[in-house]
């Protein structure tokens, strides 16, 4: 292949967009269209990700000992605790911590009078952070049959319900990408197969002359991936600007939600949000047109 | 000798010997089961001038696309210029074609190009050098007498004009074979007379020139060889005949 065809080919490529510049439109708009749910879409889905993310952040579980045990003893099963995958961190408080955090709270800043002992004397625990709550119950039963162990506190409900709503979503926004690229898909190789069904007879006519089957496909391939990042490019800057507003919005009309809710940036959802939406553009135009193309290649 | 060698030497000795053009007992049936072409044998030699003629239904159109390799014969063998078309890849067809120059009735040409662009177009195709197609396509469309209009786009043109593009097109890669489908269907009878002049020049030049027509008088008047089709079969081939009524 030489060079001057490569450069032929290519700027066909360009000038075709701009000859049938209502199929490309069209094109656009139908890309764009789906981009933009797509897109939306995946901003609010981050959004709740995000946001059921911190919750489980929260989630703890906390392990009391048998009485007697020592220190030592203690640290060492903390360090085992640490050591397990479903454990994101711990925290360890003695028994005479809780007491100096809890003891002024409730009987002021002379709460040691009256109380010649640690009332919670026996109290030392370990609060353990979970980094997936689905796997809270392995963790406890693994905690329970510690010897060492007199107790653990967790809240059951909390971890099914955060890991249910986890599920929810994965499975939701599943069906939801699939239904979105299924329909995506059709409209866009639609509006593509119309716009090539219409310059069939152009490629009768290369054929004929004895164009090569990538002499051909070329230049709709080209125009194809054009056309995709373009439609790409579209929702992407809207979402922008959308995300951007509503974010500000929220924070400034709402400022008791921040410290609720915990919107993820603008940046963050972008760094995914580009190269995946420039992607699926280029990759739904460039096998929408050569997948049509070859329909009409056995001339 | 190299297989490349080798195998266009076999096929200068086939065309030697069946002609640049040969069709061996071929049958064309196409899904409704009727043959469109039944038992054809035929053979048409290097340079020569060669009319088909028959009514609608005949299996003209079939025998163009048989030897374009559009289709592919249901059996026997088509061969042209040495090539066995039931062996030939679909990769290997571009290259095949060419070396045959097609016309059509409804010419065919990309009207959103120019008149330079259409005739450049064929000889992009090949990879022709730039500076060679600056030469050859102003050359061509001289010899086809559309020097002047060469800007001119082509739904600007005459229906004689626009198939005097297409007849520059198809012969600007020089081609062995024309092959021209109702070269005359769309034009009045003065440009139909120009454009069989220019058939004519290009067949004196050495190539083979197949027309398959309706245009008895032109037929009439040539006095060229007349391969006269019927419901799929030949029924007759004069060297320098007539056109066959249907009875």
């Amino acid at each position: 292949m030489k060079i001057n065809t490569l450069l032929y080919t290519g700027k066909q490529g360009f000038v075709n967009i701009f000859k049938n510049k209502w199929y490309s439109m069209a094109s656009i708009a139908t890309i764009a269209a789906c981009l933009f749910l797509f897109g939306l879409f995946y901003a609010i889905l981050v959004n709740f990700q995000n946001m059921v993310m911190s919750a489980e952040e929260g989630v703890s579980v906390t392990v009391f000992f048998e009485e007697g045990t020592t220190r030592e003893k203690m640290e060492e099963i903390g360090e085992k605790i640490k050591g397990r995958v479903e454990v994101s961190e711990t925290v360890f408080t003695s028994a005479d911590e809780a007491w100096a955090a809890f003891g002024p709270d409730y009987f002021g800043e002379d709460y040691q009078e009256g109380f010649p002992e640690n009332p919670l004397a026996g109290s030392d625990n370990y609060e353990v952070f979970l980094s997936d709550v689905s796997m809270q119950s392995a963790l406890v039963t693994w905690l329970e049959s510690i010897p060492e162990v007199r107790k653990v506190n967790y809240s059951e409900v909390t971890a099914n319900t955060l890991s249910g709503v986890n599920l929810l979503i994965a499975y939701v926004s599943l069906g939801i990408i699939v239904i979105l690229l299924a329909v995506s898909i059709f409209l866009i190789s639609n509006t593509v197969s119309i716009g090539i069904s219409v310059r069939k007879e152009e490629i009768n006519i290369m054929k004929y002359v004895g164009a090569t089957d990538f002499f051909v496909r070329a230049p709709f391939v080209l125009e194809g991936i054009i056309i995709g990042l373009i439609g790409a490019a579209i929702p992407l800057g809207i979402i922008y600007s959308i995300y951007n507003y509503a974010l500000n919005y929220m924070t400034q009309r709402f400022t008791m939600l921040n410290s609720l809710l915990k919107f993820v940036s603008v940046d963050e959802i972008f760094t995914v949000l580009i190269p995946l939406s420039l992607a699926l553009g280029v990759g739904i135009g460039f096998i929408g047109s050569f997948s049509t193309v070859r329909k009409h290649l056995h001339v | 000798m190299t297989r490349k060698e080798m195998l266009k030497m076999q096929r200068e000795e086939m065309i030697e010997q069946n002609g640049i053009i040969y069709l061996d007992n071929v049958t064309k049936t196409y899904s409704t089961g009727v043959p469109a072409l039944n038992g054809i044998t035929l053979s048409i030699g290097r340079g020569e001038f060669v009319f088909i003629v028959g009514d609608s239904g005949s299996g003209k159109s079939t025998l163009i696309k048989l030897l374009l390799r559009e289709l592919k014969a249901s059996s026997g063998n088509v061969y042209v210029m040495g090539h066995d078309l039931a062996k030939l890849r679909h990769r290997k067809i571009p290259k095949f074609r060419r070396n045959i120059g097609v016309v059509f009735q409804d010419f065919r040409l990309l009207n959103d190009r120019n008149v330079y662009e259409n005739v450049a177009f064929a000889q992009r195709i090949v990879e022709t050098p730039m500076k060679d197609i600056r030469r050859n396509v102003p050359a061509i469309l001289a010899t086809v007498g559309l020097a002047g209009k060469y800007k001119a786009k082509t739904k600007q043109l005459s229906g004689g004009e626009q198939q005097r593009v297409a007849l520059a097109r198809a012969l600007v890669n020089n081609p062995s074979i024309l092959l021209a489908d109702e070269p005359t269907g769309n034009l009045d009878p003065k440009n139909s007379w120009e454009i069989m002049k220019l058939l004519e020049d290009i067949n004196a030049n050495g190539t083979t020139v197949v027309v398959v027509t309706h245009n008895r008088e032109i037929v009439n008047a040539m006095q060229k060889r007349v391969i006269a089709m019927r419901k799929g079969v030949i029924v007759s081939d004069e060297k320098e005949g007539g056109y066959v009524d249907e009875d």
